[in-house]
């Protein structure tokens, strides 16, 4: 018997999805893979996640695109598995089902007021800056003079920096244009940054850090008292701390040695060793109360903040953005580990609850380990996973499915998802963009709502 | 010369596999290679081949002489890395 051609879908078409096409590509020339996405367009928080102004890392798309779709792997847009197509009905065509739908939700903080009007998740300040068409109708009131980014990673950076960048800045950007022109109106004049713990802790990369305090026309500062570090701290950056790590602080004591810029637009303090304790208003953000803390190595020697006994400080402010961690939410009928928030997994091959592997099921990317590392960590991270499932191929372990042809999948999916979007909807979505673009020299102007986006593909 | 390597690097590491002389560090499974940032070239040991460049999916390595302003810390920053921990001293470990 002829070897028959292994089916692969994938399912979420972000960083983590597309490394693994492209490795299962190389790995096994006759794989034929489709890559199912919930949006009509692909790349995931290339497209919706990486800062507007960060556009030479947006040039990841064109190995996106030149490793997968211009190599025969389909893209199957707008079509949500789980809901348009199960889980089960994957099985009963494709050999093998690969997940790679990220973390989609955020941490929350767990404080009185985090839920009320002008508390937002970071993560939703940056689906709707980039573009997400879920967001497009949401609405962020930037009328206050202060809003406060709680958080000390690269999106508490990102979400700083757009709501400082002048509107010069932002207009030589790919931001969407209803962000555009809402933050050109912006109101806000300063933003304080929140770390729970100290500046040796602080998980900025250093060039995104330098990048924060070397903003056109933003004041950048920090208190030199904060850069002083306590001696837990000290000792740990000199036993244990990371290139960037140091970098950082040698960042915020320069920072904190500057004058202070009167004539800046804008200003951004970034405050360490605080916790928010309350997020305060009636009927919209008014305040937030923020309580200090101090740095202990705890019993595993972690350094942890923990609360000093002190008043809490207000701080008054009329929009926060909460930016403490991604999380990933379970997918109908695949197991889930709620207490690691990830596909229970050994080296991206899914496992039953009884440990034992599910065949024919891998995960990669966050929903495999968590919302760790940057855009080329899974590139490594898909490599795992695609070996365990090359070799699971070579060793014959996943049985043929019962519906493997192509035309069995695609009249299913054109009952269930009549805008479907393909490879050939995106390539249009994609000139038009362009096109936009050009004519007002910026990278790209993005079609932001879903039924833009399906009367280009159409 | 050396080429140096600039903060938009997204740890894609098709740089390390196309280097002749192993002067692109940290290396995958370095003890430092998960929390490193970035990656960074060792201005003593690169050969200028330009190999680096040429596989770099978002253009982030630059020659010393064509580092766009925004990015000229980074010189000195690559050759810092280095300071810590030699390619010689990383490559016997």
């Amino acid at each position: 018997m002829a070897r028959t051609r292994p089916r692969v879908a994938i399912v979420g078409a972000g960083p983590a999805g597309a490394f693994a096409a492209a490795c299962l590509l190389r790995a096994r020339g006759d794989a034929e893979i489709d890559l199912f996405e919930r949006l009509p367009t692909p790349w995931g928080l290339l497209r919706g996640g990486v800062a507007p102004d960060h556009q030479e890392i947006k040039r990841l798309e064109d190995a996106f695109d030149r490793q997968t779709l211009k190599r025969g792997c389909r893209f199957l847009g707008n079509v949500e598995v789980g809901v348009d197509v199960s889980h089960s009905e994957l099985m009963r065509h494709y050999t093998a089902v690969i997940y790679a739908t990220g973390a989609q939700t955020d941490k929350s903080l767990g404080i009185p007021g985090e839920h009320l009007p002008g508390s937002w998740a970071a993560t939703e300040f940056v689906a709707w800056y980039n573009g997400h068409p879920d967001y497009r109708e949401v609405e962020f009131d930037l009328s206050a003079q202060r809003a406060v980014v709680i958080g000390n990673g690269n999106v508490a950076a990102d979400v700083t920096r757009m709501l400082t960048l002048s509107a010069g800045e932002l207009e030589r950007t790919d931001l969407a244009d209803h962000a555009l022109e809402a933050l050109r109106a912006s109101r806000i004049e300063e933003v304080i940054v929140l770390g729970r713990r100290g500046p040796a802790q602080a998980a900025f990369t250093s060039a995104e850090l330098r990048e924060l305090g070397h903003l056109d026309g933003v004041d950048m500062r920090v208190d030199v008292n904060d850069v002083e570090l306590d001696p837990v701290s000290r000792r740990w950056l000199t036993e244990a701390g990371t290139f960037t790590a140091r970098k950082n602080v040698e960042l915020l004591r320069d920072f904190a040695a500057r004058p202070a810029r009167i004539d800046a637009r804008r200003r951004i303090e970034l405050r360490f060793l605080h916790s928010p304790v309350q997020i305060r208003g009636t009927t919209s953000v008014e305040a937030i109360d923020v309580r200090r803390n101090e740095i202990v190595r705890s019993d595993d020697g972690a350094l942890r903040a923990r609360a000093l006994d002190e008043d809490v400080e207000t701080i008054e402010c009329g929009l926060v953005l909460r930016s403490v961690g991604y999380r990933a939410v379970p997918l109908p009928d695949v197991p889930f580990d709620e207490r690691h928030f990830v596909l229970p997994n050994e080296r991206g091959r899914v496992l039953t609850p009884d440990g034992e592997p599910l065949p024919g099921v891998y995960a990669v990317g966050w929903i495999k380990r968590g919302p760790t590392g940057i855009l080329g960590t899974n590139k490594r991270d898909a490599e795992e996973t695609v070996s365990c499932l090359a070799d699971d191929l070579q060793a014959a372990a996943l049985p043929q499915p019962p519906n493997p042809a192509r035309e069995q999948i695609d009249a299913l999916l054109a009952e269930r998802q009549p805008d479907l979007v393909t490879v050939e909807g995106w390539r249009a979505i994609d000139r038009l963009e362009l096109e936009r673009g050009r004519s007002q020299q910026r990278p790209r102007v993005k079609l932001a709502s879903r039924s833009e986006l399906l009367a280009a593909a159409r | 010369m050396t080429y140096v390597i600039a903060g938009s690097c997204i740890k894609d590491d098709s740089c390390i596999e196309v280097c002749p002389v192993d002067c692109i560090h940290p290396k995958p499974g370095a003890p430092d290679f998960e929390t490193a940032e970035q990656l960074y070239i060792d201005p003593q040991v690169c050969i200028d081949c330009d190999a680096c460049v040429e596989a770099c999916p978002i253009d982030a390595i630059f020659a010393e002489f064509e580092l766009p302003a925004k990015y000229e810390y980074a010189l000195e920053l690559n050759e810092q890395f280095f300071d810590e921990q030699s390619t010689a001293e990383r490559t016997a470990a």
